[in-house]
């Protein structure tokens, strides 16, 4: 199954949003990449790495983020991990999560959750 | 020229410039940003600090691939993968080498550049550290070829990357953080274009 990492700027907002998953996919791997080591807002390089390898598997991982550094930083995890099945979505942070995790759970691949991620974006709430 | 353990020493007065003025920089990032451009800056360089027995003896190459990781890994906002990346540009640009002159620092700037815009996706006149870093680049090839003096080639790019940090007070945002307050970023200075000035200003005072 495709796992997932959620980064964020936020501890508790990369968890909190890790959470939100379980309520609709509780088997899916995912993992929280939020705050600094130690403590305050940030993105940490060992963070993502550490979490992208602990959800990793040959079906491969997708990374959600919020802005700015987490992109950027999310970005140096992938080059780091030659050879490795690991990308990273564009999309809304929350409802991509909910999107993607349900995906996976489902049995969808890496590659036809990203096709749906892409649509999330342009999604209309109301 | 300058050798590797002037690089060295270089580098860790950089450190220690950043040290001195994290809260400044912190505070013009209060302004426009999220606040935490130099307690970041100032965790990165100390890891780098931190390295500096290990580094004794090293290619310049070394010297600054370790400063790039020490920024990536450590920074933890724009400023990490942005300044690591440019390191980590200027390091495989520099090589193997353990002298380098004013036309290998040229083509260091120039990859370090290349990085910065790579990972940002970003060109200049957005209001990011790159209004400092092009012009200063330009401004020392400009004199560099007209008086084929590295002292007076580093002092004009030194004084174009002040110039770029004005500059920036009066454009607006369009990347990172600041680019949320709109209109409201003209007026005050880019964080990121400052603290790249403060590390050329060290290159020049010390070479």
């Amino acid at each position: 199954m495709v796992g997932f990492v959620i980064v964020s700027h936020s501890e508790k907002l990369a968890e909190g949003v890790t959470d939100l998953t379980k309520m609709m996919a509780e088997d899916v791997p995912i993992a929280a990449a939020g705050g600094l080591p130690e403590g305050g807002f940030g993105t940490s390089f060992e963070r993502i790495f550490d979490a992208v390898n602990s959800v990793y598997s040959d079906d491969g991982v997708i990374i959600l983020m919020d802005m700015g550094s987490a992109v950027m930083t999310a970005e140096m995890v992938i080059e780091a991990m030659d050879g490795m099945k690991v990308v990273m979505a564009d999309c809304p942070l929350v409802e991509g999560a909910v999107t993607a995790t349900c995906d996976a759970d489902s049995g969808m691949s890496l590659e036809e959750i990203m096709e749906d991620l892409s649509e999330v974006a342009s999604q209309k709430k109301f | 020229m300058v050798n590797q353990d002037k690089v060295l020493e270089i580098m860790v007065k950089i450190g220690e410039k950043i040290e001195e003025d994290k809260l400044f920089l912190t505070e013009l990032d209060n302004v426009i940003g999220d606040g935490d451009h130099g307690i970041n800056m100032a965790r990165g360089f100390g890891d780098f600090i931190s390295k500096v027995p290990d580094l004794q003896g090293k290619d310049i190459g070394a010297i600054l691939k370790a400063a790039g990781m020490s920024l990536t890994m450590k920074v933890g906002g724009a400023s990490g993968p942005l300044y690591g990346t440019a390191y980590l540009q200027a390091g495989k640009t520099a090589g193997d080498k353990t002298e380098i002159g004013i036309e290998d620092f040229i083509q260091i700037l120039e990859a370090a550049i290349e990085g910065v815009k790579m990972r940002g996706k970003a060109v200049t006149g957005e209001k990011t550290m790159l209004d400092a870093m092009v012009p200063a680049l330009d401004a020392i090839k400009e004199e560099y070829d007209a008086s084929k003096d590295a002292k007076k080639a580093l002092e004009a790019g030194l004084a174009a990357a002040k110039e770029g940090v004005e500059y920036t007070k009066t454009i607006i945002a369009t990347k990172g953080r600041a680019s949320y307050l709109g209109e409201r970023s003209i007026g005050h200075q880019d964080p990121g274009a400052t603290s790249f000035t403060e590390m050329l200003q060290v290159i020049c005072e010390n070479v």
